[in-house]
């Protein structure tokens, strides 16, 4: 069987370089190389001030992304995340500010009505069957409009809480609290994919969901289940967002769900399911906020910044595409 | 004239690692249908692959009707007239047959503005009118059996004059009348001067319509004879380099043996009608039946995978109810697709998480850790009981070979002790090595208690391995042979009685 032991030893190299480490390395020295050209280019970028922005300005957004890996490894998609995010956010106001309750209530609120978004997104995807584009892009009107509903289209403000904004700003080491939320959740999510039957299900369904289910798994419940997970990050960044800016506003959000889709595809998790890292979708989410605080502090137009990430997404699935082509041969 | 339309000298291949090819060796005459053998894994596919431009070659030469030639890509081997005609079809279901034929290449009218499809049509009218196939031009895709699409496949490739047509397992999919519809197209082809490389694993077929047979192993040339010179035992020797164990296991009668699971009235949609049948402990059943007879059908149905309409299921006299694949394997019973690689194994996984994955609450604590050693053991336990060949637990599924694929599947099942298994065409795409230590397996399980459901289309499979045989046709059960009364026709009688 000479044959076979030959046929290990070229899949065992194909393995490492699939197994989207490549992918990974590449982001990380993408990043790496955006903050040397802008630390050469200007003498802002380097400075404590910046990089404190840099890391807030990632962590929303780095949140929101940790939290659509869990989908988008499934092979599905959430487009309701970054108005979901609002709705939570603005849940959480209605709960500290309009009814007076303790922070740590608002908090919950806000973490479980993102979980509730996600639940309902899993029904309709997995049991009602409507195709993810379509079960969340309604999911994501409905929390646009039900935001601006419920604040009566103004800002919630904290006014009676101040202490509220610390879940954000308050700083340990000269590392602002919602970084340190950031990462905390980003190593949380890194466990359940990799540790726990959650993450073991996500992968199998991903890949194959026919043979998840034919081997008397209910796959069902699982992608609800996957769903609210992704919920709950949706929510936390949510909670994030209303004390970052000290207050819950109704109509951000829409344009989050794209910036946080393109962080999990630049760190290597491939559309198409059954493949991803949280690690990597970290990562990406700094390439995009290093990109954006870089090209600011350049003082590049706000329009070509966009035109920039766009780029940036097509050339980083472009690359992870061409990478798996010439495997594939 | 030089006789010889193909001639591949010393072709030599390497991957990275590995030695693909070495110094292999290939001819077709105008006219021949040559059969290339050898296991999964022997070069065959990379060979062919060198001829039709998938791969470039690290040596040797192709000659194409004496004349040196370099194939660089698909398209250069279309423009000589080769065509390949792969095992998973690749025709676009909604579109029509004609349109599907000439794809690409569709006449045009008004300076290449419009379709003619008039024209097409009848275009492809005449194409299928030369060989004799009685399909019409304007029928779409979705509509036609496998084996027709399959004579789409053909005249598509026909229609670039291909004078060299490689055909890839082409009876994989198709029932033994659907088989006798090709070879006669074979031989009309090999009539008009038509070169054909017939690529298949049934050793019967090689027999009926091939010329000559090269056979390859591991990479190398073994050998080249004229079929009429040789027996099929030899060509598997030389296939093989070894004797194989045949795996006829003279099956001893389970007739006192109680009734494990008992199926009444199932109907479910048009495929199956009213089927009952008995399965005793430790009896291996055969499904015999014609491609779309409702075997699989009546598999996904009482495995809970396709939604049943009426009719009861008992499991050790109890009636159970099962809705999901989830209720079926809670009471013991397994399913192994004809289709490994898209119903029973999660290609990207590893072989450890594979035999875990029907049991995977077991690998985990209450809060959803996994216990990844626990699985590692487990999955060790089936790779030394099963044979797997694999380097470890850690490798991907994708990466193993087709035997080994159904073992990790068989482990899988056996690891949630499910002791009713569906075995659904359990040798296909499977090499005459490996198939045998599979019939070697079934008899094991069966041995140890496990009542085996056995769907097969290859009749001397169905005839050799079960204890029982049950026939189908339409969605009917036509008929329940036991194993010494059935023969190949009996079964063939029953499964084309379109009256029951």
């Amino acid at each position: 069987m000479e044959h076979i032991i030959a046929d290990i030893s070229t899949t065992k190299k194909k393995n490492l370089f699939k197994s989207g480490a490549a992918q990974k390395l590449l982001a990380l020295g993408a990043l790496v190389l955006l903050i040397l050209f802008f630390t050469l280019a200007s003498p802002v970028f380097m400075t404590s001030s910046n990089l404190i922005s840099i890391l807030l300005a990632t962590a929303v957004n780095g949140v929101l992304a940790v939290g659509v890996t869990f989908v988008i490894i499934t092979g599905g998609i959430d487009l309701s995340i970054g108005t979901g995010m609002t709705f939570a956010s603005v849940m959480t106001g209605v709960a500290i500010t309009f009814l007076g309750l303790p922070i740590f209530v608002g908090v919950f609120v806000g973490i479980l009505t993102g979980a509730f978004i996600g639940f309902i997104n899993g029904i309709n995807v997995a049991k009602l069957k409507i195709p993810a584009f379509i079960a969340t892009l309604g999911m994501m009107m409905i929390t646009k409009g039900l935001s601006l509903v419920i604040s009566g289209a103004k800002p919630i403000y904290f006014m009676d809480t101040p202490e509220f904004a610390n879940i954000s700003k308050a700083t340990v080491l000269g590392i602002p609290s919602g970084v340190i939320i950031f990462f905390l959740a980003a190593v949380l999510a890194h466990i359940i994919l990799n540790k726990t039957i959650i993450g073991r299900f996500n992968f199998a369904i991903g890949s194959n969901l026919q043979a998840t289910r034919l081997s008397g798994i209910n796959t069902e419940r699982w992608l609800i289940i996957i769903h609210s997970l992704t919920g709950a990050f949706v929510g936390l960044a949510g909670v994030l967002m209303a004390a970052r800016l000290n207050s819950a506003q109704p109509a951000l959000g829409q344009g989050y769900e794209l910036d946080a889709i393109a962080a999990v595809v630049i760190g290597g998790t491939s559309l198409s399911g059954g493949k991803g890292t949280i690690s990597g979708t970290v990562i990406g989410a700094f390439i995009m906020s290093v990109l954006l605080n870089g090209l600011r502090i350049m003082s590049v137009p706000q329009e070509w910044q966009t035109v920039l990430t766009g780029v940036i997404v097509i050339v980083a699935v472009f690359v992870d595409i061409y990478r798996r082509n010439k495997q594939s041969i | 004239m030089v006789k010889n339309v193909i001639k591949m000298v010393d072709i030599d291949k390497r991957f990275p690692g590995v030695h693909a090819l070495k110094d292999c060796s290939f001819e077709l005459n105008k006219g021949e249908v040559h059969a290339l053998i050898g296991e999964n894994g022997a070069g065959k596919s990379t060979l062919m692959k060198i001829l039709t431009g998938v791969y470039d070659k690290n040596g040797g030469a192709i000659y194409y009707k004496g004349k040196e030639v370099e194939i660089n890509s698909p398209k250069a081997a279309q423009e000589l007239g080769i065509s390949i005609i792969h095992q998973e079809l690749n025709l676009m279901p909604d579109l029509t047959v004609a349109e599907n034929i000439y794809i690409g290449r569709e006449p045009m009218r008004f300076k290449g503005i419009f379709c003619d499809s008039l024209l097409q049509n009848k275009m492809a009218k005449e194409l299928l009118d030369n060989m004799n196939v009685k399909i019409e031009p304007t029928v779409k895709v979705e509509q036609l059996t496998v084996a027709q699409q399959q004579m789409i496949e053909i005249a598509k490739a026909l229609s670039f004059n291909s004078e060299v047509l490689i055909m890839d397992e082409p009876t994989a999919a198709l029932t033994e009348s659907e088989i006798d519809e090709l070879f006669r197209i074979i031989q009309e082809l090999k009539a008009k001067g038509v070169g054909i490389v017939y690529i298949s694993h049934r050793m019967e077929e090689l027999k009926k319509i091939c010329d000559r047979v090269t056979v390859m192993r591991d990479g190398e040339y073994v050998g080249m004879k004229n079929m009429n010179e040789v027996t099929i035992d030899e060509i598997i020797k030389m296939m093989v380099g070894r004797e194989i164990y045949e795996g006829v296991h003279d099956l001893e009668r389970h007739q006192n043996h109680e009734v494990v699971l008992e199926v009444k009235h199932l109907t479910s949609g048009k495929k199956v009608k009213d089927v009952s049948f008995q399965l005793r402990k430790g009896e291996i059943l055969g499904f015999a039946g014609l491609m779309g007879a409702g075997r699989t059908e009546v598999a996904r149905c009482l495995f809970g995978a396709d939604p049943k309409d009426s009719g009861e299921i008992y499991i050790n006299g109890q009636k159970v109810h099962i809705r999901s694949p989830k209720d079926a394997v809670a009471n013991g019973i397994g399913y192994l697709s004809e289709d490994r690689k898209r119903y029973g194994l999660v290609l990207g996984l590893d072989v450890n998480t594979n035999i875990a994955m029907a049991t995977m609450p077991k690998f985990s604590n209450r809060l959803g850790f996994l216990k990844e050693d626990q699985e590692k053991v487990n999955a060790t336990k089936y790779i030394d009981t099963l044979s797997i060949k694999t380097p470890s637990g850690k490798q991907l599924v994708q990466n193993l070979s087709g035997g080994n694929q159904q073992k990790v599947v068989i482990g899988k099942w056996l690891t949630r002790n499910c002791d009713i298994l569906i075995f659904d065409e359990p040798t296909r795409g499977i090499d005459v090595g490996a198939k045998s230590e599979i019939y070697k397996l079934l008899n094991e399980l069966a041995d140890q208690g496990m009542s085996i459901i056995m769907i097969s289309s290859e009749l001397p499979e169905v005839l050799r391995m079960s204890h029982r045989i049950m026939v189908m046709c339409e969605g009917k059960i036509t008929g329940e042979l036991s194993r010494n009364i059935a023969t190949q026709e009996r079964i063939m009688t029953c499964a084309t009685d379109r009256t029951a």
